[in-house]
This record gives structure tokens, C-alpha cells and sequence, in this order.
């Protein structure tokens, strides 16, 4: 090769320089770069709390260079709540997986988005419980195989996949909804302006922000990561639109 | 700024409620059940106007859950309910425990297991005494039997909490949430504003990054963690509070506490005007249990009655404070039914003459 292409990068301030434990192809870690980058470009560092939650997620406390507090599997948005009441002057952030937010936590994320708390939270759907090893979640795709849905998810008898981006847009104290992908560079660069968007309403004081970010479980979806790629592209893309389902911004 | 030696005709409720904000209570997090709801109803119209939050949260869970954040960023923060709503309470109150925060949790027991009743009963003893929740921890449980000590003990409730940062629980019931005295406010010292910055997370500015939480994978480090825990617990037991009435000539402790303490001490006047010896042990901290304190009474060859309004659960803490001397008798007032002075004559009289 006579081109030699030289990848530089300076790392956020808000990152931690330490490797992570997320498995090969896992986004996870992309979601936390972006976090981190946003915070830092936007100033925030310094001023944000951020609440860890249940799942292969929980040690984003030890990537992210913010003081942070844990919350019990599902809690994370009423552990935001208090910690934005307790210190309105803060920058508030959550992490939640699917199982997380949309099974255990279901009444907690109804509730903080309906009060309009002013958080922000990111939710990573992956459409299946990642740390404890692959069970169905409530985003599990009809047909998809997981460790307790071994025939694949029937709708009939286990309902259908959760769209929870188009759920939260619809209460009354959400100022931001939205969902976007991971699986390629074009779709990660909109969900870097999302995520901002979503942090930029808690800023304004205009309410909860929310952003679902689409992204792949290789080890628990039994595929390599380009395989899982493309599965969001064919199977999640297709049943969990892309978009912008509320935004106060555009409103005023 | 809390006025100093007001004198007010409340109830026990008003009195925790009042007393939490004269104590610098800046959350409040609440949910709807019986007979506590005075409290979150009073905090819904006082505590904004000093500054303080009030959220009704859309459960127990969520209530208790949004104590860890207000902890997690150092504000003095309380939660109440009662039985049922406490039972949900614990998985975060276990949680505030191996995360070293500190909160208070009023429980104003009612009757149970199950949805029981409305009425008072001590039947969440064990609960609030033991951990309730999973995992090796404690909660410094205090007991009033009083309105006025609903007033002072929720004061020394948040010191405590900050103190061992750990959860600090009230445990009362029906009776003295209900009931209607009259109560001293005090001026109550300005609690540090700087409270918790060695530990709470407020923005990682000039320093490294904190981390609240309760997991403790790597090898050994949840041992050292139960370790620090359990020397914290040590520590708690040398300072046991508890009401003595009448013992030093008593040949009859009685040994109640909170309201039922307070009928006991009733029934205690009463047969000590017709010239028996019995007096009452009323313990104050039901965790740390003054057990010491109890035993030293042991030593001087008194004999013991353990009276609660339950089926025998405090009873269990009074027989391992004097194990190694005497034992004591139990009567257990059924929950269902509220107690007067009189029902107690008969089991203190009983006890007294050894039948
Ligand atoms: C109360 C409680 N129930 C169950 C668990 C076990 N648990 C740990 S992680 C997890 C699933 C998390 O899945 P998800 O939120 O989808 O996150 P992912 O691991 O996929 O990132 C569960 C059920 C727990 N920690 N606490
Ligand atoms: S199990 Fe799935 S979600 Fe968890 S780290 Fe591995 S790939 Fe990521």
C-alpha cells in the first residue's frame, strides 16, 4: 500500500482511557464515545451526573469520566429524578438497555418522561437481555430465537416487539424523542446529532429527552459483527423506524 | 429556620413532618397509603415554599429509588409509607445500604401480612430491624412513642443518616402518627451545607471521577466492603437510646416500645399506685437494640415481660440481651384490635407473681 492512512484522534475529555469489557462488535462502546464526545464538545464534563443502570451497560461509570450513581435494574430514570431535584444546576444523565427500561423499568420511564424531568436518557435496544445471557426482551423481534424463546417470539403468546421511541414521544413532558442506528458510519454520525438534540432540551429546561439507539448483540444473536449489521439493517430498521417522533425544538 | 419553643397542638404525622424540615429536608418522595398521609399531603404544601422538592412518585419503588439519587448528590431526603408500600421500599433501601447513602424512611405500620388492616400494629419489626431487604446490612431504626418524639427523633434521624451514611428508619404506627399532642418545636442547628463532599457526586471538576454504588465484583472486595459495613454497625450499638420508668425497686420490667410502650407505661402507673413493683424498659433505638442497658437490669435479678402488639418479634432481641441470665415472658396483643391500659393488667400481674 503506498497510501499510508494515519488515524488520529484526540480523546474526548469526558472518556476514560481504559479498554472496555463489551464483547467484539458490541455497541455499546459506540454509544458511550458518542456520550462521551457530546459531553465534552457541549462543555458538560464537569457538570454532569450521570445514572448507570442493570446490564452489560453498568460499567459505563468506570468509561465515563463523570461522577455517577448506580441505579437498581429498571430504576434508573426515579434515581435520575432525585438526582436532578436534588441539584436542578446539573447536567443528569441515564443509560438503559431494553430489558432495563422496557420490562423492569417500564413504570419508571412512563412516569419521568409524563413529569418532563429535565434528563436526559439514552437507551441502547439490542432486542434481547445481553448481560444475563440472551433471554427474550420486550424488544425481541416475532420469530427471533432467544435462550427463552427458543421457537422464536409468538406474537400470539408473547406479544409483540415494544416500540418505545414512538411511545415516549406521546407523554406529555417529552421534549425530544427519537430514534436512530449504529450499524454504519452515516447512521452513527445522525445519532451523534440526535443524542445532542435530546441533550440540548434538558439544557433549554423544555423537558425529557429520550433517544433509542438501535444497536447488535453478536454474542447473543449467535452472528459475527458485520452479520449483525446487517440485521439491523434488514429486520430492526424495517419494525423500529428511524426518526424523529417528537421534538419541542421544532415546535417554538 | 425552624422557631425555637413554639408550642403546637398536632399529630404524630404533622410532628415528622415538621420535624423533617426544621431538620434542612430538601426532598421529599411519597406515595399514597394509609394512616401516613398527612405526611406527603403536608410536604405537597410546605416543603416548596422553603426551597424543598416534593415529587408523588408513581410508586414505592419509584419513591424509594429517587431517594438514592438525592442521596447519591448529598440532600437530606425522606421517604414515608407504610407496611405494604415499605415492602416495596426495600430492594432500594437495600441498595442506599451497600451504597453507604443516607436517607430517612418513615413506616407507619399497620396491621398485617398481606393487605391486613389500617390499624396500628408492630408487626414490621423484623422487618425494619433485621434488613427487610436482601444482603447483609442494618437500618438504624427509631421508635417514638410520642408526638414530641416523632418532632425530635426525625431531627436526630438525618444526623444519624449522614452520620454513618446509612438509611435511618422511623418506626411508628396508627397510634402516634394519629393522635393529637402538643409539641415544643426547637431551634434546630443549621445542618453544614458542605455536608457530604467528601463523598457525594456533584461534578467532577479538579479531581477524579466518584462512583456510588453497590456492586463489588473483583475478588474480595464485597468482603472488605461487608467488612466496613459490619464496623459501622459496631460502632452504631454504643449509642442505644431508652426510656426507663420506674425499675430501680421494680422486681417486673415490662419491655415495649413506641406506642404500645407508651399504654405499658399507663398500665405500669396504674399498678404502682396499688403497690406493685413492675416498671417499664422502653427502647427507643430498636436497632442497634439496647441490649446492654437490658442486661445490666438482668444482673440486678429482675424478672421480664415482653409486651408488642404483634406476635412476638422484639421478643426474640430482649432473650439474646439476657440469654446468659434469665429469660423473659411474652404477651402479644393481637394487630386487629387497639389496645388500652387495662389489657395489660392481667399479663403484668400474671408475669409478676410467676404463674
Ligand atoms: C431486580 C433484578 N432482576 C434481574 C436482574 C438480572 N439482570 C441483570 S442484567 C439483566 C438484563 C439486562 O438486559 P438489557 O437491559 O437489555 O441490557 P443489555 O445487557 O442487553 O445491555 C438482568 C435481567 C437484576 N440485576 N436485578
Ligand atoms: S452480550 Fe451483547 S450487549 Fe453485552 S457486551 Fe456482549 S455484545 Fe454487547
Amino acid at each position: 500500500m503506498s497510501e499510508q492512512e494515519i488515524l488520529a484522534f484526540d480523546k474526548a475529555d469526558a472518556i476514560v482511557d481504559v479498554p472496555t469489557h463489551y464483547c467484539p462488535g458490541c455497541q455499546h462502546g459506540v454509544a458511550h464515545r458518542l456520550a462521551g464526545e457530546l459531553l465534552s464538545e457541549m462543555g458538560l464534563t464537569e457538570d454532569t451526573l450521570l445514572v448507570t443502570s442493570i446490564g452489560c451497560s453498568v460499567f459505563l461509570y468506570n468509561y465515563l469520566n463523570v461522577d455517577s450513581v448506580e441505579a437498581p435494574h429498571g430504576r434508573a430514570p426515579a434515581v435520575a429524578t432525585g438526582v436532578k431535584r436534588a441539584r436542578k444546576d446539573k447536567f443528569v444523565l441515564s443509560y438503559q438497555g431494553d430489558g432495563d427500561l422496557a420490562s423492569i423499568g417500564m413504570a419508571e420511564i412512563m412516569h419521568i418522561a409524563n413529569r418532563g424531568e429535565k434528563v436526559s436518557i439514552i437507551f441502547v435496544n439490542n432486542t434481547v437481555y445481553g448481560m444475563t445471557g440472551g433471554q427474550m426482551a420486550p424488544t425481541t423481534m416475532e420469530g427471533q430465537k432467544t435462550t427463552t424463546s427458543p421457537n422464536g417470539r409468538d406474537p400470539m403468546k408473547e406479544g409483540q416487539a415494544i416500540r418505545m421511541a414512538e411511545i415516549i414521544a406521546q407523554l406529555g413532558g417529552t421534549a425530544y424523542s427519537a430514534r436512530v442506528a449504529l450499524n454504519n458510519v452515516k447512521n452513527i454520525r445522525k445519532a451523534k446529532k440526535a443524542m445532542k438534540k435530546a441533550f440540548e432540551v434538558q439544557q433549554k429546561g423544555l423537558g425529557f429527552g429520550f433517544i433509542e439507539l438501535l444497536a447488535t448483540c453478536p454474542t447473543n444473536w449467535r452472528m459475527t459483527p458485520i452479520q449483525a449489521n446487517e440485521r439491523v439493517e434488514s429486520e430492526m430498521i424495517p419494525y423500529f423506524p428511524l426518526g424523529v417522533y417528537k421534538d419541542a425544538t421544532a415546535e417554538d | 429556620m425552624a422557631k425555637n419553643g413554639e408550642k403546637l397542638f398536632i399529630k404524630g404525622n404533622e410532628a415528622i413532618s415538621r420535624g423533617a424540615i426544621a431538620a434542612g429536608l430538601k426532598c421529599y418522595f411519597g406515595y399514597p397509603i394509609t394512616p401516613q398521609n398527612d405526611i406527603p399531603e403536608y410536604m405537597s404544601a410546605e416543603l416548596p415554599k422553603v426551597g424543598g422538592e416534593f415529587v408523588q412518585a408513581e410508586s414505592e419503588v419509584a419513591a424509594a429509588n429517587m431517594l438514592i439519587g438525592a442521596a447519591a448528590a448529598g440532600s437530606r431526603c425522606m421517604t414515608s409509607s407504610s407496611s405494604p408500600g415499605v415492602s416495596l421500599k426495600q430492594e432500594a433501601i437495600s441498595y442506599l445500604a451497600g451504597s453507604q447513602l443516607p436517607a430517612v424512611i418513615v413506616n407507619m405500620n399497620r396491621g398485617g401480612p398481606g393487605l391486613g388492616d389500617i390499624g396500628p400494629s408492630q408487626g414490621d419489626y423484623f422487618q425494619a430491624t433485621k434488613g427487610g431487604g436482601h444482603g447483609d446490612y442494618r437500618t438504624l431504626v427509631l421508635a417514638p412513642g410520642t408526638c414530641q418524639e416523632c418532632y425530635d427523633l426525625v431531627i436526630e434521624a438525618f444526623d444519624l443518616a449522614f452520620k454513618y451514611r446509612n438509611p435511618v428508619m422511623i418506626l411508628g404506627d396508627a397510634i402516634v402518627g394519629q393522635m393529637k399532642e402538643p409539641v415544643i418545636t426547637r431551634e434546630v442547628k443549621e445542618h453544614d451545607a458542605a455536608e457530604g463532599t467528601e463523598w457525594r457526586i456533584e461534578g467532577a471538576k479538579d479531581r477524579d471521577h466518584r462512583i456510588i454504588k453497590s456492586l463489588f465484583l473483583t475478588e474480595g472486595s464485597l468482603a472488605g466492603h461487608n467488612q466496613a459495613l459490619q464496623a459501622k454497625y459496631d460502632d452504631m450499638a454504643k449509642s442505644t437510646k431508652q426510656e426507663l420508668f420506674e425499675t430501680e425497686d421494680a422486681e417486673l420490667i415490662v419491655v415495649a416500645y413506641g406506642s404500645i410502650g407508651r399504654i405499658v407505661k399507663s398500665t405500669v402507673r396504674k399498678l404502682r399506685a396499688q403497690g406493685h413493683k413492675v416498671g417499664l424498659f422502653r427502647p427507643i433505638t430498636l436497632y442497634p437494640f439496647p441490649s446492654e442497658e437490658l442486661n445490666k437490669l438482668a444482673k440486678q435479678g429482675k424478672k421480664f415481660l415482653t409486651i408488642e402488639h404483634n406476635l412476638g418479634q422484639m421478643v426474640e432481641d430482649v432473650r439474646l440481651s439476657i440469654r446468659t441470665i434469665t429469660d423473659s415472658d411474652f404477651f402479644g396483643f393481637m394487630p386487629g384490635n387497639l389496645p388500652t391500659p387495662d389489657d395489660f393488667e392481667e399479663p403484668i400481674l400474671k408475669s409478676l407473681g410467676g404463674k
